[in-house]
């Protein structure tokens, strides 16, 4: 993107925030880096497509489509200010055409309600998300670093294995994991089980995709840091980072959201303990024992849905980058 | 716990981890020379590779497990014999199939003709977010979104869920979305769809624009318009990025749980091999059973990665 550093252009790699696991193929979209910064001038293969379908058509095609898949969301919204009664009573749908009698007052129990109480909830998945964040961005930076401009025996097979570790979904290591931490750690629903699983979860993916945008970089910056007697340590705090800055926030966005919004992870490391469990286990239990409670439900899910959504709002620019160039593991 | 507690424990961690690392990097980068080289690659490599143990110590150790009878512990294949011959289980894996098969066809295919229909339009961007937001949220979130969608009433009774209210305006018998099988799968997967058309809208789009102008007037010149447009020049131009769409949607949709277990529970006919996975070690304590899920996904996600290097070699 517009960035003045000497940020490597990666080949375009498509991963899936939503649990897919990496799949590392050369899409021909590598322009695509900068989706839509200047508009075109002449026609592209789509717009001719586009055209075929007729305008009016096109356009109404995509209103409906654009309709359907916000409208759920729209409509669970709506609900959210609506009185129990009124939700029970009559369809969201109704109260926009007859507007009042909003309020915030299922926000109110849903956040510090006795048996609901989502604000220490909320707190958790705060807790949570950022250590499991920065300790896996910052470990896979530095074996990125090592992989890819450091010498030392069986680099290239390891970096093989890191790069393989990926296709193992990590339903396979849940049991085993949990019970090394509850028999050999002694850590039973603590936090840093899932610091430590999030982070085990992200380093292969991390390390490759940082790896490979590490490895765009001039070897001479390296060089001429080495010639002026800069250590390894040095050059990757003093030039390393500052330059990948970018990259690491693309990277960091997506675990960001692959662990606030996890559910399998924290459910089996942390169960429903309402001292360490995040929102999301919180929610997915509400919708089992209460799922008729629709004022709580759609507040609950609102809040559960606040921070992401404004992540995604406010750096929509990295996340598309991010979604074009890396991902996240399953 | 209090909230300070938990900050506090939160800081203390990312301090010890601060100082630890700080510590081990100043103290390697006192050796010189060529070990001193290899002493530091140790102090950046180490650290990942002990934690990626994490990874690959359990997975050994889950293959292995599902190889223990839950029973008594006998060396076999009851666990692999269980899941292929009762029938609840053949019915989770022929859940899983029409998953698998559905979310990654329907989401591509809506989310390209969404990209196409947007292409250079004039509110592009906000036509995008529109479609993309649902891949913010969480799985839980959208299951409860889309929970309400489905939400049904006993005939006569208002209906407050859009789909049996569009039912009962047109005057039809209300429908149980999330309890009526077979047909509740097919609801469930329209959340996956709703989920994953972001993507691969996200990926096509780009893939589209990154077809070179010349291309597109070479072929003007010979006169190729519209529909053939599309079907000789825009579908083979992006390919390679609809086969990793096509296979990351597949790999994602295999491991589905979130979805199943906040609409369902994986009651109801519903279930599929990530529910049936959690289900099998957490509800009914089988842990042989619950390992041989968790192999026979490892197992299905490696022709879906193998096929995509195969398609990449093929394409280089």
């Amino acid at each position: 993107m517009s960035t003045s550093s000497p940020t490597p252009e990666p080949e375009v790699r498509a991963a899936n925030p939503v649990g897919g696991t990496a799949v590392v193929v050369d899409t021909p979209g590598a322009g695509a880096a900068k989706p839509a910064k200047e508009p075109r001038k002449q026609k592209t293969a789509a717009g001719n497509a586009a055209r075929a379908v007729s305008s009016p058509w096109a356009s109404v095609l995509a209103i409906v489509i654009a309709g359907l898949w916000t409208l759920p969301t729209f409509g669970l919204f709506v609900t959210s200010f609506r009185s129990q009664l009124d939700i029970n009573r009559t369809g969201w749908w109704t109260s926009l055409t007859n507007p009042g009698g909003y309020n915030v007052e299922n926000y109110t129990e849903a956040l510090t309600g006795g048996d609901v109480a989502l604000g220490q909830y909320f707190i958790n998945s705060t807790v949570i998300t950022i250590p499991a964040v920065l300790l896996p961005l910052l470990l896979a930076s530095l074996a990125a670093y090592a992989f890819a401009w450091m010498d030392f025996p069986l680099k290239n097979a390891l970096f093989v294995g890191v790069f393989a570790l990926q296709i193992i979904p990590l339903q396979v290591a849940l049991l085993p994991l949990l019970q090394f931490y509850t028999n050999g750690l002694g850590l039973k629903s603590s936090y840093w089980t899932v610091w430590i699983s999030h982070t085990i979860f992200a380093l292969p993916l991390a390390i490759f995709l940082i790896h490979n945008f590490m490895k765009e970089i001039p070897g001479e910056l390296i060089e001429a840091a080495r010639v002026d007697g800069a250590g390894h340590v040095r050059i990757f705090f003093r030039i390393m980072l500052p330059v990948m800055t970018p990259a690491l926030a693309s990277f960091g966005i997506f675990q960001f959201l692959w662990v606030w919004n996890d559910l399998l992870v924290s459910l089996v490391f942390l169960g429903g303990t309402p001292d360490v469990a995040p929102l999301t286990v919180r929610v997915a239990e509400l919708s089992g024992t209460r799922g008729n409670a629709w004022h709580i439900l759609s507040a609950g899910a609102f809040i559960s849905m606040i921070v992401p959504v404004a992540v995604f709002l406010g750096l929509q620019r990295y996340f598309v980058r991010g979604l074009l160039a890396g991902g996240l593991k399953g | 716990m209090d909230t300070a507690t938990k900050f506090a424990q939160m800081f203390f961690a990312l301090g010890v981890f601060a100082v630890v690392f700080v510590g081990t990097l100043l103290l390697a980068s006192l050796f010189k020379g060529r070990r001193g080289e290899k002493i530091q690659a140790g102090a950046f490599v180490l650290p990942s590779l002990i934690l990626l143990l994490g990874l690959l110590i359990p997975g050994l150790m889950t293959i292995w497990r599902s190889f223990q009878s839950d029973s008594n512990g006998a060396f076999g294949f009851s666990n692999y014999a269980d899941i292929f011959t009762r029938s609840e289980n053949l019915l989770v894996l022929r859940n899983t199939a029409i998953w698998v098969i559905l979310v990654p066809v329907l989401a591509t295919a809506i989310g390209l003709l969404y990209a196409i229909l947007i292409d250079r339009s004039p509110v592009e961007a906000l036509a995008k977010a529109l479609v993309f937001l649902p891949m913010a949220i969480s799985m839980v979130g959208a299951g409860i979104i889309w929970k309400f969608v489905y939400e049904y009433r006993t005939a006569g009774r208002t209906q407050i869920g859009l789909f049996n209210a569009i039912l009962d305006a047109l005057g039809k018998d209300p429908k149980n979305f999330m309890l009526d099988a077979p047909s509740n799968t097919f609801f469930l997967i329209l959340v996956m769809v709703w989920i994953q058309a972001g993507f691969a809208m996200t990926v096509l789009s780009a893939a589209i624009k990154a077809i070179p102008d010349d291309i597109i007037e070479a072929a003007k010149l010979d006169g190729v318009e519209g529909l053939k447009m599309f079907r000789f020049i825009t579908l083979p131009s992006i390919r390679s990025a609809l086969i990793v769409v096509l296979t990351t949607i597949g790999i994602g949709t295999l491991k589905v749980f979130d979805i199943v277990r906040t609409m369902t529970g994986g009651n109801f006919q519903t279930s599929v091999i990530a529910n049936e996975f959690y289900d099998a070690i957490f509800r009914y304590n089988r842990d042989g059973l619950g390992a041989a899920f968790a192999v026979l996904l490892f197992v299905l996600v490696i022709p879906i990665v193998v096929y995509n290097i195969v398609q990449m070699r093929k394409d280089a």
